[in-house]
């Protein structure tokens, strides 16, 4: 079978200082793979990379997604697509609604999947719907997007967005930072709710515990831009029991 | 090159020509001139002696130069202080407009038959120095509310008009004012009678076509006890190399618990990038609440001219009077902007609001500069007053020149201010959802300016978002 997502070789700068330095990953639909790591190894900037963030240059190697080039879409053209990054830091609009921004993003995508715009009423039942299904009121709806949000619904926000948008790979970067556990745990059921054999999940965590709510079929340990270990949900323990010293690259023995 | 960048402008959409003869007064201003034009105009002795004064005051002053703003010399004997379509004789109904002419508005959106999708907006066209048309003329006169071309209203109620006319704006307030009391061609007149909400939304239109001409219009809005109207003026000129000059006059007067809500839309013609071409929009615009709990209403939107000049005030006289701006001001390119208010309170409890936005953009230069001054009898006033500046693209500016004078100590200030730069991160974050660059931009712009948009009259304020849209298009790259 065709991976959805296909990662080889990927090297990627930021400022002139290489952070990516060869990552090959495998990614098929319906799998659900945690990428863990310590601070500074890469992590973010690999989803950030996916999405297309201007401030990072690709220098080597190849990103293929559902068989197209991925490194030569537009960030808009990779969502259009169905790649989905929860940020780890999601940015303020002021002015403008959670509603309003949801509509005018779920439009833009219906459009180029051939799908007629919906009008502010079609909308809002598409996000009671959501809302019903990822267990939320719709508190957040009506204030401007992330504008004076608590750290807790800024990530509940993404989540939201995530469910409006039916991604086919959502990308989940940090997630849980700054989440306390009762907060970890409602983002973490929503995510499960919203898990499908047709859609795959990369989940960027520094932290096992999350991973204790969103059960990975596969987890990689980055370390200095390249993927250092993969394996299944048993690693995520044993890293977290023997942190993250134990993957270091052993060094060259002279 | 990171992706916010000046790139190219959309070219400005209504810069085109309309190709009309039109009759031109010999270039350069004198006497003979002023006369002129008051001839042309029909006007009373009266008209033309204010006229004469406000010259021969301006002959003595000298242009200002305090202003944030750059700008070669203005050579004041090189402009046509009139000019204007060539007709056979007087019109008796809009159906004997030229058609060239209605085309022209029916190009620019402004619809001057009395037609269904503007039925609530009674319009008055102003091409060059003249009015062409007025639409709704007898719906509003069965309310007993005069909205007429100025020119016309000073044939027809010349009482009304010498009354107030420089009652709020004298003829030597400033340079500019003086310049435009001694030329002034056209503009409107609306009057609402004691109690009245006027029916319509009153609207203006005004478009330079002719070259090396300066427009001169000067309009004034009565509201008589009780009264209400809202106002809108919209503005556009064809895109010259040569940099035309308009200087307005628009005084507003609101008696006991009247009110007036007066909204701009002002797209001349910017220049090109590298800045050549463009009007000057040296403008000066004053509302007086002369009476008990009147309210006057400033709310604009700046898009276009090389170089915007004005300030839009309220005289806050009668007791318990409201005074409020709303002003998004954009520069792109090389447009400059020095814009703001002037609050004067002089009644006991008046109240002011102050909300301005400006957008900088290319190598655009925005300057906020607002006066609120509390006299001392203006017992228990208060004044909020926000400015928020945003930047796009780093080779752009914003300035803010907040001036408060308050004589008397019980007055209320408040004063927020705030610059953002439109962040690289918020547009890819909403480009990573699915949204173009532009689109991006767009939103988060008019997010910036939402408090002001909501105060537009409805049927404008979906046209003055998408003027933003396409004044900072190709912004970001």
């Amino acid at each position: 079978m065709q991976p959805m997502l296909e990662i080889h070789d990927l090297h990627a700068n930021a400022d002139g200082r290489e952070i990516l330095r060869g990552v090959d990953l495998v990614v098929h639909v319906g799998e659900v793979h945690a990428i863990m790591g310590p601070n500074g190894s890469g992590k973010s900037t690999l989803a950030q990379v996916l999405a297309g963030h201007p401030g990072y240059t690709v220098t080597q190697g190849f990103v293929r997604y559902e068989g197209q080039d991925l490194l030569d879409m537009d960030p808009e053209e990779r969502a259009q697509a169905g790649l989905f990054l929860a940020f780890q830091y999601p940015v303020a609009i002021r002015g403008v609604t959670n509603a309003y921004f949801l509509r005018a993003a779920l439009n833009a995508i219906r459009k180029t999947r051939g799908e007629p715009e919906l009008d502010p009423i079609d909308f809002l039942q598409v996000l009671e719907e959501k809302l019903q299904a990822i267990g939320w009121d719709d508190s957040v709806v009506n204030r401007p997007v992330n504008d004076g949000f608590s750290g807790g619904e800024k990530k509940r926000n993404e989540i939201l967005q995530m469910a409006v948008l039916e991604p086919k790979l959502a990308v989940l970067d940090e997630t849980d930072s700054g989440l306390d556990i009762d907060a970890l745990k409602t983002v973490a059921e929503a995510v499960n709710r919203l898990r499908s054999p047709s859609k795959a999940t990369v989940v960027v965590t520094h932290y096992q515990r999350l991973l204790n709510y969103i059960i990975p079929d596969f987890v990689h340990v980055l370390v200095d831009g390249r993927i250092a270990r993969s394996g299944g949900k048993a690693l995520a323990l044993e890293l977290e029991e023997k942190g993250y010293d134990w993957v270091k690259p052993e060094p060259a023995v002279a | 090159m990171t992706g916010i960048e000046a790139r190219v402008l959309q070219p400005y959409k209504y810069g085109f020509v309309t190709d009309i003869e039109s009759e031109l007064a010999p270039a350069g201003l004198s006497e003979d001139i002023i006369r002129l034009i008051s001839e042309k105009k029909g006007e009373p002795e009266w008209m033309l002696e204010w006229r004469l004064k406000a010259y021969r005051h301006w002959l003595e002053m000298a242009e200002p130069k305090w202003a944030n703003v750059q700008y070669g010399p203005i050579d004041y004997q090189a402009i046509h202080y009139y000019a204007a379509p060539k007709r056979s004789n007087q019109l008796k109904s809009l159906d004997e407009v030229d058609p060239k002419l209605l085309e022209t508005f029916e190009k620019l959106g402004i619809p001057i038959s009395e037609q269904k999708r503007f039925a609530g907006v009674a319009v008055d066209a102003v091409f060059d120095s003249v009015s062409v048309a007025t639409t709704f003329k007898q719906t509003l006169a069965q309310a007993g509310v005069i909205f007429l071309p100025i020119s016309e209203a000073i044939r027809e109620h010349p009482d009304l008009v010498r009354k107030w006319l420089g009652s709020v704006v004298p003829y030597n307030d400033n340079f500019f004012a003086a310049l435009n009391s001694a030329v002034f061609t056209d503009g409107s007149f609306a009057y609402i009678p004691k109690g009245v909400r006027c029916p319509l939304e009153l609207s203006t239109y005004f478009r330079i076509n002719a070259q090396a001409t300066g427009q001169f219009e000067r309009t004034l809005i009565v509201a008589e006890e009780g009264s209400y109207v809202s106002y809108l003026e919209g503005c556009s000129a064809p895109s010259r190399d040569e940099n035309q000059l308009h200087a307005a006059v628009v005084e507003l007067v609101a008696l006991d618990d009247a009110q007036i809500k007066y909204a701009t839309i002002q797209n001349w013609y910017p220049g090109d990038e590298e800045g050549k071409g463009g009007i000057y929009n040296f403008v000066t615009k004053r509302g007086k609440c002369q009476g008990r709990n009147s309210k006057i209403s400033w709310t604009q939107v700046e898009t276009g001219s090389a170089i915007t000049w004005k300030y839009p005030g309220c005289i806050l006289q009668g007791d318990h009077s409201i005074g409020e701006f709303y002003s998004v001001a954009v520069t792109n390119n090389r447009q400059q902007a020095d814009t703001g208010t002037k609050m004067i309170h002089l009644g006991k409890n008046t109240r002011s609001t102050i909300v301005s936005k400006g957008i900088s953009a290319g190598h655009g230069q925005n300057t906020y500069r607002g006066l609120v001054k509390i006299m001392k009898g203006a017992e228990g006033a208060r004044n909020y007053s926000q400015c928020d500046s945003m930047l796009i693209g780093d080779k752009c500016g914003a300035h803010t020149f907040p001036y408060i004078d308050v004589r008397n100590s019980s007055a209320i200030m408040e004063h927020e201010a705030s610059t953002s730069k439109i962040g690289e991160d918020q547009i890819f974050y909403l480009r990573q959802r699915g949204l173009k660059a532009e689109d991006a931009v767009s939103m988060i712009v008019n997010g910036f300016c939402k408090e002001v948009f909501r105060e537009l009259p409805m049927e404008f304020a979906v046209e003055a978002q998408n003027l933003l849209s396409i004044s900072l298009e190709g912004s970001v790259g």
